[in-house]
């Protein structure tokens, strides 16, 4: 370095040809690449979250887009359903009746009971139904599809197995324990457990013969071999004739009262199995063996099948997932977005008109300006609660109501169409307002004929947006009790409790059924569908009506 | 006077006078008064854009404001028809008075006033309507037809005042910003002129313009002068000198010299007039 300087006294400002030039050119090169590598980075990151996001609702959510029915045929009973009265009806008994083919003929009014659970609860109100609408199917037999109930339905899709482990993970580490402890023995062609058990004689009566709680000393005996477990998925691995071995001893012996003997405990089924280095399975609990018979012979028949889940949109919500649909959540939505959007682009537009168009600059309206930004970021949540102690707690609106949730959602959505609207307005240019100005048009003609149609493209994206957000609101609907029960779209009202569409995934998400996680699921893909809508809607509203000048 | 012109050392440029600009101008006993300001001040905030402005604006005739850059031939422009009311922090004080009446009194309407005192900006700005609709919107919101037909008959009219009618007659429902430049500006001037306006206001008209169109917007200048007092703020010394009958020149907010278009050119009262018409500033 200092020799090149010695040589040259006066070296170019920037010689590109030097070493420390070129240096300096790889360095800057790399650094375009590397903030390109960032951001290819960061966006691949996102949609590949976004990708699993999607795929998970969609392989959780589609069974809920089938549901497995039964083609019954249910033969109308005159003697059970009354012409003149058929809504008060026995259609419980009916249904029954229709499921009798498939059925033992000698089972028990129990094993009857438990296979008319085969098919949902609501089964005898969707005959009464049917028979409400065609009264002169009254004599006749009718085909009618009734949905399965939930864990039938799961079974069907394959969301569920038939057949379970018979042991927990717990107990298949028990055993492992108990096998490195050396105490699993075979014997007598059974597998036991070679346990030291203490025959107290507190627990025993001295015969003959010796009776007493022998359950207790074999579930003592092996609670010392593990005792830091206390589970009693440990002491259902013993076989239940696992006392039996302890009393034979006893009965043989009876001085051994009071002393600790060594006796081989037999195990159960399922841990003999896992000793033989099978995975044994039992029958899933959620079902009965009948119930099971019951269901192969329907699906023998052909009976059973699997059609698009229409009910899904144009049911209500349900207590039973089977039946349990979105048709309430959205009109719920649609009549609350109706008041939101009802409430908020007039006034919106109104505020922005004002302030962008006639407000004059001063500290006053700096203020409502820096205000109504500040709004746009406040937590949703706060909204909801201003909504539950204004609107609720001191006008008194009815709760639940899609008047209310429209009105505290407005005040989600107004920050945003009014900074959107704002936002339009400055975008028209001044040439314009000037062009009007100039033949003599007055303030309101300026802003009504010219300067909100050029606007209107900027300001219904907007509002859209705003919408779209709206739609997506929960928490401050939770606030205001926007999660009501509406089993019937009929009586659904702006005045009537409502629920909507995220509290109806809120409420689903909460249930236990396996059907609700997939509804869940299902309305989530919904909800998705109806906000890529309105964002299209917003797009193709912005190119359509956007205009040059 | 001739003699100190002649005295100075000075490149000239070649003014092209035309005639009819000399021939055009009435004797000043016929002229007849449509405008006059008096001691006009104007602020934009703090900051002072025009200096005690008077000014005499004669009927049927071109009076081109000249200037460099920021002199204020602009604002004046927009005091004649109130158009700086709209700006913010902006005042003024003085008196402009259009037909003896003072523009600026509680009693005037602004919108009234721009009904009467037309007006043509820099850069056509056609309302993103059809052609129709432009011309129409005027007479409409000022309520000057009675029935679709007698609007219909203003649009042509005003269309043909402004030389453009037989160039669009057959597209009348398309949309006025799909027009060329020249058209568009032709079509800001028959918008003006179709609220049948006693005087009209231009500023720069041309400058955004080539020179045929340009051409045509000056010659429908001479025609419309016939019948309106139009005054045009220009930065073109040739224009001036080729539609003008009277030219005023500001220069950093005052209003230095107005006299006779051909008397300015030939023969400037002020110096700095002098060297502006020269080329020698601005």
């Amino acid at each position: 370095m200092s020799d090149a300087q010695a040589i040259e006294p006066r070296p170019l400002a920037c010689d590109s040809a030097s070493d420390k030039a070129r240096r300096r050119v790889k360095r800057r090169y790399a650094a375009d690449r590397r903030l390109q590598a960032y951001g290819i980075i960061a966006i691949a990151l996102a949609v590949g979250l976004l990708g699993v996001l999607i795929t998970s609702l969609i392989v959780n959510g589609l069974p809920a887009f089938v549901q497995t029915k039964a083609d019954l045929a249910v033969f109308i009973d005159a003697a059970k359903v009354d012409a003149e009265n058929p809504a008060g009806g026995n259609y419980r008994a009916l249904v029954r009746e229709a499921l009798e083919p498939f059925v033992p003929a000698d089972a028990t009014d129990k094993q009857k009971t438990d296979a008319a659970k085969i098919l949902t609860s609501d089964a005898p109100y969707i005959v009464r139904d049917y028979i409400l609408k065609h009264p002169e199917a009254i004599g006749k037999t009718v085909a009618l599809p009734i949905p399965l109930s939930d864990p039938f339905d799961q079974l069907n899709k394959g969301v569920i197995p038939m057949d379970v482990d018979a042991l927990s993970w717990s107990q298949v580490r028990y055993f492992e324990r108990l096998r490195n402890r050396g105490v699993i023995v075979e014997d007598d062609g059974r597998t036991g457990l070679k346990l030291d058990v203490y025959v107290d004689p507190a627990k025993i009566e001295l015969g003959p013969p010796p009776s007493g709680d022998f359950a207790t000393l074999a579930r003592d005996g092996l609670q010392a071999y593990l005792p830091d477990v206390h589970d009693t998925a440990l002491f259902a691995m013993l076989a239940d004739d696992a006392p039996e071995a302890i009393s034979a001893r006893v009965a043989a012996d009876p001085a051994l009262i009071g002393k600790t003997i060594q006796v081989i405990l037999p195990v159960s089924p399922a841990v003999t199995a896992l000793a033989e280095g099978k995975s044994p399975k039992i029958l899933n609990p959620r079902f009965k063996a009948d119930q099971i018979e019951t269901f192969e012979a329907l699906k023998a028949k052909g009976l059973v099948h699997a059609p698009f889940n229409w009910e899904l949109f144009f049911n209500a919500d349900s207590r039973f997932p089977e039946r349990a649909g979105l048709a309430g959540a959205i009109t719920g939505t649609f009549l609350m977005l109706l008041v939101c959007f009802g409430l908020s682009f007039p006034i919106g537009i109104a505020a922005a008109v004002y302030l962008e168009e006639f407000a004059p600059k001063n500290r006053l309206t700096d203020l409502i300006e820096v205000n109504i930004n500040n709004l746009a970021a406040v937590p949703s949540v706060v909204f909801g609660l201003l909504g539950l102690a204004v609107f609720l707690g001191f006008f008194g609106l009815p709760r639940s109501t899609p008047l209310v949730g429209g009105m505290v959602l407005s005040l989600v959505t107004l920050p945003t169409i009014i900074i959107a609207t704002r936002a339009a307005l400055k975008a028209v240019p001044p040439s314009i307002r000037e062009a009007a100005l100039g033949v003599g048009a007055s303030k309101h003609q300026v802003v009504l004929h010219h300067v909100l149609p050029l606007a209107m493209p900027g300001i219904l994206t907007g509002t859209i947006i705003g919408m779209a957000h709206a739609l997506g609101e929960t928490a401050p609907l939770l606030l205001i009790g926007m999660n009501a029960f509406i089993p019937s779209v009929e009586s659904m009202g702006v005045l009537e409790p409502a629920t909507t569409l995220p509290t109806q995934i809120f409420s689903w998400a909460d249930s236990p059924e396996r059907g609700f996680v997939s509804r869940t699921s299902a309305a989530i893909l919904v909800l998705l569908a109806f906000l890529v809508v309105m964002n299209l809607l917003a797009i193709v509203l912005r190119q359509k009506f956007e205009r040059k000048w | 006077m001739e003699a100190k012109v002649a005295a100075r050392p000075v490149v000239r440029v070649q003014m092209p006078v035309p005639p009819e600009a000399t021939e055009g101008m009435l004797p000043a006993a016929e002229r007849e008064l449509k405008m006059t300001a008096r001691d006009v001040n104007v602020w934009y905030g703090e900051k002072q854009a025009l200096f005690d402005v008077s000014l005499d604006i004669f009927d049927r005739s071109v009076t081109a404001l000249i200037g460099p850059s920021g002199c204020g031939k602009s604002t004046f422009l927009r005091a004649l028809d109130r158009m700086n009311d709209v700006i913010e922090g902006c005042r003024m004080t003085g008196e402009i008075t259009l037909d003896g009446e003072d523009i600026y009194s509680p009693e005037v309407d602004p919108v009234q006033l721009r009904a009467r005192v037309g007006m043509v900006f820099q850069k056509p700005n056609p309302f993103p309507k059809s052609i129709f609709e432009n011309v129409a919107y005027g007479p409409r919101i000022h309520g000057l037809a009675g029935s679709k037909a007698e609007l219909e008959e203003i649009v042509i009219k005003s269309l043909t005042r402004a030389g453009l009618f037989e160039e669009v007659k057959d597209r009348l429902n398309e949309s006025g910003t799909g027009l060329s430049g020249g058209q568009q500006q032709r079509l800001c001037i028959a918008r003006a002129i179709s609220v049948n306006p006693e005087v009209l206001l231009m500023d720069e008209p041309c400058s955004a313009l080539d020179p045929i169109a340009t051409a045509r917007i000056e010659a429908l200048m001479e025609e419309l002068k016939e019948s309106l007092c139009i005054v045009i703020v220009t930065h073109s010394m040739q224009q001036a000198a080729r539609v003008s009958q009277r030219t005023a020149f500001f220069h950093l907010g005052k209003l230095v010299e107005v006299d006779d278009t051909v008397r300015m050119f030939t023969n400037p009262a002020d110096t700095r007039t002098q060297d502006y018409v020269t080329g020698r500033f601005g």
